[in-house]
C-alpha cells in the first residue's frame, strides 16, 4: 500500500513536473524508508558487521558479537556474546529490529521469532558469496545502493588482479591459515573449497588440495612433502612483526627441505587479521596475496 | 578383578614351585616374541603411508637431501611419528599395568589420577592465551602440557601423602579421580571463553596426534620417559605381591609405602611426558594391559614389558590406519584407539563377566 502511494506520488510528481510534487515525492520516500529501514541492529557475526559499516549503516549498529575489532568504531558498541553463547536477554532488552545470525544458531533464531525480531540468517561460503551477502545486506537496510556501489568496487579491484595475473604461470599453492607457532603440527589448509580457495585462484595461484572437496583440511608432514607446492602462502591473523620472529616463524618450514616452495625460498606470510575474514575488505586480502604470488 | 587377580597370584605361587630357571626362561622367551612383534612394527610401519616411496631412494646417499622426497618422507615424515607413536604406547601401556597393579582396580588407567587432566588443563591454556615458552623445536603446548601433569602429580601426591599412614591408595584413588573432573571442568571453562578457532584447536588437541614434525619433542621427552621405565624395571616382583593385598605384601617383606610411592611417581611421569608429546589417547592404557594378561598371565615380570612392547605396536598401527585410511585426510589417532580399543573392552568385560 505504501508502495503503491510513493509510487503514484513519483509518477505524479514527474509527469506534473511540479517542484512542490518532486519535493512531497521525497519527503515520503525518505520517511518510509526510514520505517522499512532498520535502525537498531545487532550483528552476531564479524564479517557481516565490517559489511554493515561498510555500505554505510554503521550508524544502524547497535551492538556487536564479542569477538569483533573491526572498524574501530564497534570498541564502543555493547558486546552480546558470540556463536556460541549468545547472551539472548541483553540482545532482547537493546530492542533490536534485525539481528545478523550465523546458520547454526537455530535456537536463539527460534526464540527471536517468538520475541518478534526480524533475523538475518547468514553462512560463511564462497567469495561470490561475500558479494550476494553484501546486496542482501544493503536491500535489507535500505542501503541498496551503496551496496551496489561497494559491490561494483570489489569487483573492479578482483577483475584488476584477475587481469594482472593472466596469463602467467600459476604456481602450486600451499595456503595455510592455522598451525602451532613455531612448529609443524596441527597444520591447517584451504582445500578446494570455500572463500580462501576462491581468494587463491583470483590472485593467480594453484591451490594443490583443489582436489579435496573441504573448506580447511588438517594435512600431515608426508602430504604437504608428497604434493610438492612451489608457493606455501601462509595467512596469520595474528600480527607477525617483521624480522626475528617472523624469521622464526619462517624457519619451521626448512624442514620440508624437498619442497620447491621452501628450496625457492618462496614461503610467505600474510599476517593481519583482516586477511581471514569473509568481508568486504576480501579486495585488500586478494591484492596482498596476488602481490605475494606475482610481485 | 581383585579375584582374578588373587587367582593369577595362586597360580603364580604354584609356579614359583618351579625351578627358578625355568620361570625365568619362560618369562625371557615371551617378552623376546614381543620385542620381536613391536620391532616387526616400528621397522615395517615407516616404509607405509598415503604415498609410495622407493627404500632404495631412501637411504641412497648418493641423491643429496634437497632432492630426495622420499627419504624426507622417511625421515622428516614418518620416523618420528613412528617413534612417537612407539613411545607414548610403550609409556601409557606400562602405566597402566603399574597403576592397575598398584590400586587393585582394574579399571584404573593411567588417566584416571588426574595426571592426563592436569596435562590437558596446560595444554588448553598454552593454545587460548597463546603462551610463548617453545624452545628448542619443542612446542609451547607441550612443554605448557608437562607442566600441568607435574601440578597435577603434585596436588594429587600431597593429598595422598598428607595422612599420617604414608601413601593411602583410597585417597589417592578418590584425590585422582576427583582432581580429573575438576581439571575437566577448567578445561570446559577455557574453551568456551576461547576464540572459536582456538576451542577447535584445543579439542583437537584431545583427540591425539603424534604427527610431531621432528625429532625435538622426543628427545625431551625421552629423559622422564628413561627414568620411569628404569623405575618400572624394578617394580615388578613388588607387584606381583601388592596384588596380593598390602598386608599380605608388608608380611613379605615390601615396604609398602615407599613402593607404592615409586610406582605412582613413575607412572604418573610417563603419563605425562606420553600426554605432552601425542595429547590424552584413549584406550592405550587400558586395553593392551588387560590384553596382554588374557596373552600371558598376571605375573608382572611378563606383563610389564610385553605390555610396553605391545603397546607400542599397538599405538603405531592405529597411527598408521590414522595416517592411511583416509589420505590425504588424516584421521586423529585417539579415534581410532577408541575406535578400536572401546568395542574390544566392552568385549573383554561381557566375556568375563
Amino acid at each position: 500500500m505504501k508502495k503503491l502511494a510513493w509510487g503514484l506520488l513519483v509518477r505524479r510528481s514527474l509527469g506534473g513536473g511540479g517542484g512542490l510534487g518532486l519535493c512531497v515525492a521525497l519527503l515520503a520516500a525518505v520517511s518510509i524508508s526510514a520505517q522499512s529501514r532498520p535502525q537498531r541492529i545487532v550483528s552476531l557475526v564479524p564479517a557481516l558487521t565490517e559489511m554493515l559499516y561498510a555500505i554505510g549503516a554503521g550508524s544502524q549498529v547497535v551492538a556487536v558479537s564479542s569477538y569483533d575489532e573491526y572498524p574501530a568504531e564497534v570498541k564502543a558498541l555493547p558486546r552480546v556474546g558470540a556463536l556460541l553463547d549468545p547472551d539472548t536477554e541483553r540482545i532482547i532488552s537493546l530492542k533490536p529490529d534485525l539481528l545478523i545470525t550465523y546458520g547454526s544458531q537455530v535456537d536463539l533464531r527460534a526464540q527471536m521469532k517468538r520475541a518478534g525480531i526480524p533475523t538475518f540468517d547468514h553462512r560463511h561460503a564462497g567469495l561470490a558469496h561475500i558479494l550476494v551477502t553484501i546486496r542482501d545486506l544493503g536491500q535489507r537496510t535500505g542501503r541498496g545502493a551503496d551496496a551496489d556501489k561497494l559491490v561494483g568496487a570489489i569487483e573492479a579491484r578482483l577483475a584488476a588482479v584477475r587481469a594482472r595475473v593472466a596469463g602467467r604461470p600459476r604456481p602450486k599453492t600451499l595456503l595455510v591459515f592455522s598451525r602451532e607457532p613455531r612448529t609443524l603440527r596441527n597444520v591447517y589448509v584451504s582445500g578446494g573449497r570455500g572463500f580462501l580457495h576462491d581468494m587463491l585462484e583470483i590472485a593467480g595461484g594453484d591451490n594443490v588440495f583443489r582436489d579435496l572437496d573441504k573448506e580447511s583440511v588438517q594435512v600431515s608432514t608426508e602430504t604437504m612433502l608428497a604434493r610438492a607446492p612451489e608457493v606455501i602462502l601462509e595467512l596469520r591473523p595474528e600480527d607477525v612483526p617483521d624480522g626475528r620472529p617472523m624469521q622464526e616463524e619462517l624457519a619451521s618450514w626448512a624442514r620440508l627441505a624437498s619442497v620447491p616452495a621452501v628450496r625457492n625460498q618462496r614461503v610467505l606470510l600474510i599476517s593481519g587479521r583482516a586477511v581471514t575474514v569473509p568481508g568486504p575488505r576480501v579486495a585488500d586480502s586478494v591484492e596482498r596475496m596476488a602481490k605475494a604470488l606475482h610481485p | 578383578m581383585s579375584v582374578r587377580l588373587r587367582e593369577a597370584s595362586a597360580g603364580q605361587a604354584r609356579r614359583r614351585a618351579a625351578p627358578a630357571g625355568q620361570v625365568r626362561r619362560r618369562i625371557l622367551t615371551i617378552v623376546s616374541l614381543f620385542a620381536a612383534g613391536a620391532a616387526a612394527v616400528v621397522l615395517w610401519a615407516p616404509t607405509v603411508g598415503s604415498t609410495s616411496i622407493s627404500l632404495a631412494r631412501v637411504f641412497d646417499t648418493g641423491i643429496p637431501w634437497e632432492d630426495n622426497v622420499d627419504a624426507q618422507i622417511f625421515f622428516v615424515a614418518r620416523l618420528p611419528r613412528v617413534l612417537s607413536g612407539a613411545i607414548v604406547g610403550a609409556a601409557l601401556a606400562a602405566a597402566g599395568v603399574v597403576l592397575q597393579a598398584m590400586l587393585r582396580n582394574p579399571l584404573a588407567t593411567p588417566f584416571t589420577l588426574g595426571v592426563s587432566a592436569g596435562g590437558a588443563l596446560g595444554a588448553m591454556l598454552a593454545i587460548a592465551f597463546a603462551f610463548d615458552l617453545g624452545m628448542m623445536g619443542v612446542s609451547s603446548i607441550a612443554i605448557a602440557s608437562f607442566a600441568g601433569s607435574l601440578a597435577a602429580i603434585a596436588i594429587v601426591y600431597w593429598l595422598a601423602s598428607s595422612q599420617k599412614r604414608g601413601l593411602s591408595t583410597n585417597v589417592l584413588l578418590l584425590a585422582g579421580v576427583t582432581l580429573n573432573s575438576f581439571f575437566s571442568a577448567l578445561i570446559l571453562f577455557v574453551q568456551y571463553m576461547a576464540d572459536f578457532t582456538e576451542s577447535f584447536r584445543t579439542v583437537r588437541w584431545l583427540m591425539g596426534d603424534l604427527d610431531v614434525g621432528n625429532y625435538s619433542p622426543i628427545l625431551a621427552a625421552l629423559p622422564f620417559l628413561v627414568t620411569a621405565f628404569a623405575v618400572f624395571a624394578i617394580l615388578p616382583r613388588t607387584l606381583n605381591l601388592l596384588t596380593l593385598g598390602e598386608d599380605v605384601a608388608a608380611g613379605r617383606g615390601v615396604e609398602v609405602v615407599r613402593a607404592q610411592r615409586l610406582a605412582f611417581l613413575s607412572a604418573s611421569l610417563a603419563t605425562g611426558a606420553a600426554v605432552s608429546l601425542g595429547g590424552p589417547i584413549g584406550f592405550i592404557g587400558i586395553v593392551v594391559p588387560h590384553l596382554v594378561r588374557l596373552m600371558v598371565g598376571s605375573d608382572h615380570r611378563v606383563v610389564l614389558p610385553a605390555a610396553a612392547l605391545f603397546g607400542a605396536a599397538f599405538t603405531v598401527l592405529c597411527d598408521l590406519t590414522a595416517r592411511t585410511i583416509m589420505a590425504p585426510l588424516e584421521l586423529p589417532v585417539g579415534i581410532v584407539t577408541a575406535l578400536i580399543g572401546g568395542p574390544f573392552f566392552l568385549w573383554l568385560l561381557v566375556k568375563k563377566s
